[in-house]
This record gives structure tokens, C-alpha cells and sequence, in this order.
């Protein structure tokens, strides 16, 4: 084809789309509710979930993993763009999480040696990430479906914030029905159930980031 | 590039986004002559690929016009697009690890005058030194004038290592030149 056709015929298809804001809304809401349908049907909620948020340490656990979602949301919108590198919202994830594994170790250090194994383990700690990776994994395909119709540049680094995003979400959500109020806990399970995402996220960033 | 061109092309970008097919073929036409330009500087001389690659470029920037925002310069993000397109491409035919011997003849005796050539006699004994893939990368990076992440590409490594590599090659080259 000539290129003044292509043009030509591009100039007649200029049908209104939606922002990259609002393309990006939308795994985002997608994906909250598929986690919250998967604890909803498959896990259960914690069943003391009428008392449980009085506890302060119900919205310390959601705000942590909130805040890391929210980081790599910011670096999402940033990357789904050719220009820009986006590092800040990384920086920002990685203070949150370095804040969390230093309180948490301080809380393993200031426990009774013979109760550290329980604040480590908790009752769950052979599925808490697993769980997290679960509720995630469709988080992070719609996230990734979404951004090849943007134009990510840097597959790997894009790969790795959606992946980052999903994890944090998909763990926010996690909590509803986790009953671990450990910090120590935390900071290793939920943690390791971000960081596995992350890092299928930058795995398959190149392979499917591809612009069509 | 001018500020007064970037801003009429932004204003364009801007109504294209917008629906406005009238400014979008400005664009996509004016566009077009500044990428062929692009283009036709990193590859080889009248090849093929130039006009695919404009083509493939028009369509990303149609097709992802949504993802500029007015609020950042818009030849960068055009370029980027561009860029993006060029480095895909290297990628995907893995060209020219190797350059066949003719292009390179072609290429030294296509100098427009007898001193030109002898530089460039001069130049390729110096070259001669490094190994092939640090030889690749200094031509393309400082006679070419490729970036460092496009000549990595067409290298087949990552910037990182080019950046090194090309590194490593002209200390080699200024350790050669003063031990002579």
C-alpha cells in the first residue's frame, strides 16, 4: 500500500477511544472484583470479619499492600506512555516495603524467643502466598491485556509494575480473608506473594507486551 | 526541530486525538517525510524497509494516539514511537551480525572524494584492531551515528553491554594510538 493511501484511509477511522487513564481503570476494577469473587467462592471470608476491622492491624496489613498497589499504578500510567521511565513509583513500593520488613523484624527480635516461630509461621503460612499468587494472576493477565493496546516500551520494567500491581491488590484483597495479624508475618508471606507476581511480571512482560 | 513546527504538530496531534481527520492527515503526511528522513539514516541505502518501517510507525502512532499526553513535548513521544519501531525491527531480522564484505566495499569506495577515501582507508586500518562485534559498535555508534540501544540491537545484545563494549573498544583504540 502506498503510504498517502494509508493515510488516506487512517484519516477516515478516527473513531473517539478512551484515555489511557480509563483503559487502565479498567483492570484495575476487573481485577478487584475477579480476587474478591475467587474469596468470596473459593477461600471464604475470615469468619470473624464483623469484629476483625477494630483491630488496628487489619488496616495496617490493607495499607501496606494498598500502597504498593498504588505505587505501581502510578508507574503503570507512566509506562504505558513511550516516554518516561517511571522509577519513582518502584522507589516509592520499594520504601513501603523496606519500612514493613524492618518493622516486622524488629517485632521478631523483640518476641520470646520460643513464640517467634508462631509469629513467623502463623496458621497459614504454607498458602498465604500461593493464595496471593492465585487471586493475582488474573489481575496481572487483564493488566497486561490492557497495556498492548498503550505503548509500553520497556516490556521487562512494565511486566514487572503490572506484576507488582497485581500483587498488591490481589493481597489488599487477600486480607479479607487471611486472620494473620502478624507483622513479622506479613512482611515475609505477603511480601514473597508480591514479589513472586513481580517477577512473572517481568518474565512475561517481553514475551507479551508486544505491540500488535 | 524548530519550536514553532513542534507546536504547529502538537496543535495537530492535539485535533487528531480530538477527531479531526483534516489535521490528522496533515500530520500523519508531515510526520511521514520526517521518518523516511529517520529512517533511511539507520539503514542501508535505499532499502526496502524504510517505507515499512514508516508505515508500521503511521499505524502505531494512529492506532496509540490515545497514549500522548498534550501536556509533554510531542516530537519525543513521536520519536519514541518511531524508535520503538526500529529497534523491534533490528530485532526481529537479527540483521547483520555479520556485514557482508560487498556492503562494506560498496560502502568505502562510495566517498565522494580521494581524501575522503584515504580517511576512511586510515579509519578501517585502525578499526581493524578490534574484534568484530566492538568494530560493529564503533562504527555504528560514532561514524553511524546510531544510540547506544540501537546499535545493542542490532548487535543482538542490550544497551548495558553495548555501552561497555563500546567502552572497552575505544580504550582500546586510544591505547593503540598512543603506544604507536
Amino acid at each position: 500500500m502506498r503510504t498517502e493511501d494509508l493515510i488516506h484511509s487512517l484519516s477516515q477511522d478516527l473513531g473517539p477511544l478512551p484515555s489511557t487513564g480509563r483503559r487502565l481503570f479498567l483492570p484495575a476494577v476487573a481485577g478487584a472484583l475477579s480476587a474478591l469473587a475467587l474469596v468470596a467462592g473459593w477461600l471464604g471470608f475470615r469468619p470473624d470479619i464483623q469484629v476483625a476491622w477494630t483491630v488496628p492491624m487489619f488496616w495496617a496489613k490493607g495499607a501496606y499492600t494498598a500502597l504498593v498497589a498504588l505505587a505501581a499504578y502510578a508507574s503503570l500510567r507512566i509506562l504505558a506512555r513511550p516516554v518516561g521511565g517511571a522509577l519513582k513509583g518502584f522507589a516509592m513500593a520499594a520504601g513501603i516495603f523496606a519500612l514493613v520488613i524492618a518493622t516486622g523484624a524488629i517485632q521478631f527480635v523483640m518476641t520470646v524467643p520460643s513464640e517467634r516461630l508462631l509469629l513467623l509461621a502463623g496458621g497459614s503460612w504454607q498458602v498465604c502466598s500461593q493464595n496471593i499468587v492465585i487471586l493475582g494472576a488474573p489481575i496481572l493477565a487483564l493488566t497486561l491485556l490492557t497495556l498492548r493496546t498503550l505503548a509500553p516500551t520497556k516490556p521487562a520494567r512494565t511486566g514487572a509494575a503490572a506484576g507488582l500491581f497485581a500483587g498488591g491488590l490481589a493481597a489488599t484483597v487477600y486480607g479479607l480473608h487471611c486472620p494473620e495479624h502478624a507483622l513479622t508475618f506479613v512482611a515475609v508471606w505477603y511480601s514473597l506473594g508480591m514479589a513472586i507476581l513481580t517477577a512473572a511480571g517481568a518474565l512475561l512482560g517481553p514475551w507479551t507486551l508486544r505491540w500488535r | 526541530m524548530p519550536a514553532e513546527v513542534e507546536d504547529q504538530l502538537k496543535t495537530l496531534m492535539v485535533r487528531g486525538q480530538a477527531g479531526d481527520p483534516a489535521a490528522w492527515n496533515e500530520l500523519l503526511t508531515r510526520l511521514s517525510k520526517q521518518l523516511r528522513g529517520y529512517f533511511a539514516r539507520r539503514m542501508e541505502t535505499g532499502s526496502a524497509d524504510v517505507e515499512d518501517l514508516v508505515q508500521e510507525t503511521l499505524l502505531a502512532i494512529h492506532r496509540r494516539r490515545m497514549t500522548y499526553d498534550p501536556g509533554l513535548p510531542f516530537s519525543a513521544w513521536a520519536y519514541a514511537v518511531a524508535r520503538y519501531k526500529l529497534i523491534d525491527h533490528w530485532r526481529r531480522s537479527r540483521v547483520r551480525k555479520h556485514v557482508p564484505i560487498d556492503d562494506v566495499v560498496d560502502w568505502l569506495t562510495d566517498s565522494s572524494s580521494a581524501e575522503e577515501g584515504a580517511i576512511r582507508a586510515d579509519l578501517e586500518k585502525i578499526l581493524a584492531d578490534l574484534p568484530d562485534r566492538q568494530r560493529h559498535l564503533v562504527r555504528d555508534v560514532k561514524i553511524t551515528g546510531l544510540s547506544l540501544a540501537e546499535a545493542g540491537a542490532r548487535a543482538g545484545m542490550s544497551e548495558g553491554a553495548a555501552k561497555v563494549a563500546l567502552h572497552r573498544a575505544m580504550k582500546t583504540l586510544s591505547e593503540g594510538r598512543s603506544g604507536s
